[in-house]
């Protein structure tokens, strides 16, 4: 249970991450705090859009999907559902290696690292990495 | 589960608290210049223009030279922009310089177009800066880069140079600057379309339907 929640609070943070990024290309968010300045860099590049929306629109939703399943799935009603498990697990693992491919193209492509994009790397690496140890308890 | 419940919602409050802090206007955001600007020339001078002064439609648009979005403005859109609106006497185009506090060249880059302009040849240096933006937005002194673009764009190097010794330029910059944001600038490319702020996404064709709207507006009144 003690995954599960975990998960949960590291997707909710991923949420905020990928919302600050989403705004800021819809144009709310007029300068991004970025130490570096590659963040302007990468979020100007062809590469921010993927299938035509902002990659940061995928973050949000998958983010956000991967924050409504455990926060169900850490319902008492729920714990033993191992189904939901391998839900997260597929979703964590889908995740991170679109990370692995945009990460890629930071650091190989466009040759600019942006902080947010780390700290989104960061987020989902650790959510990956619960939950398949949560996938591996035995019930 | 209570602990839970309250990181949760402790990331929740503090995660919007954050967002609604990023994104609340900060339209005097500057930090005190280090060096003294030398007095702006007060001449009246409202910035570079492309296209005839006779144009139906005048668009002015708030840059910076640092700025990705910028550039890619000027490197996918601008030539449309120009083939379409200005070339046809529809448009007149103004640059004003709007150096962000977030980029640490901008200011220089601005002073090398301003002085770029006093030999007649603004407009080449605009072309040079943003397109070959990524030679020297990252690098630790671009003023070395910015004589090259002198040269090749065929600027008399000495008259360029004591041009940017003497910051001569800084006080335009800095008025333009604090034109803008008294027009409400927050983020650049910024552009304002007979002194109306244009808040879509900037392309070509967009511009091209809001330029055709308004002649057709201005037709119709006449």
């Amino acid at each position: 249970m003690r995954l599960r929640q975990a998960i949960a609070v590291l997707a909710l943070a991923g949420v905020f991450v990928s919302l600050y990024l989403w705004l800021h290309k819809l144009g709310v968010i007029g300068v991004l705090q970025c130490g570096t300045g590659g963040c302007d860099t990468v979020q100007a590049s062809r590469y921010a859009d993927f299938l035509g929306l902002p990659v940061a629109l995928y973050g949000v939703v998958g983010y956000g999907v991967l924050f409504a399943v455990s926060l169900g799935a850490v319902q008492q009603a729920h714990a033993p559902r191992r189904r939901l498990d391998t839900v997260l697990a597929v979703l964590a693992s889908l995740g991170f290696a679109f990370t692995l491919y945009l990460t890629g193209v930071e650091l190989f492509v466009i040759h600019a690292i942006c902080r947010w994009c780390v700290a989104s790397a960061v987020i989902i690496t650790a959510i990956a990495v619960l939950s398949l140890l949560q996938l591996r308890r035995r019930p | 589960m209570r602990g839970f419940y309250i990181l949760l919602a402790a990331v929740g409050i503090g995660g919007a608290a954050w967002l609604v802090y990023a994104a609340r206007p900060k339209p005097a955001e500057r930090p005190a210049p280090t060096t003294p600007v030398p007095a702006a020339p007060a001449s009246g001078f409202t910035g570079y223009t492309l296209g005839s002064d006779s144009a139906p439609v005048h668009i002015t648009v708030y840059s910076d030279f640092q700025c990705p979005y910028c550039a890619s403005f000027v490197t996918v859109q601008m030539p449309e922009v120009r083939a379409q609106l200005i070339n046809t006497g529809k448009v007149q185009f103004r640059f004003r310089p709007f150096p962000l506090p977030s980029h640490q060249h901008s200011q220089i880059a601005a002073l090398a177009a301003e002085c770029a302009g006093e030999q007649g040849k603004f407009w080449e240096m605009h072309d040079q800066l943003f397109y070959n933006q990524n030679q020297w937005a990252q690098t630790r002194n671009p003023s070395g880069k910015f004589r090259d673009f002198a040269r090749t764009i065929g600027l008399d190097s000495e008259r360029y140079d004591a041009c940017i010794d003497s910051k001569r330029y800084a006080g335009r910059v800095e008025e333009s600057r604090q034109e803008g944001i008294a027009a409400g600038v927050d983020a650049t490319p910024k552009f304002y379309f007979d002194g109306g702020r244009f808040n879509g996404f900037p392309t070509s064709d967009l511009f091209k339907t809001v330029v055709d709207s308004m002649i057709m507006v201005k037709v119709r009144k006449r």
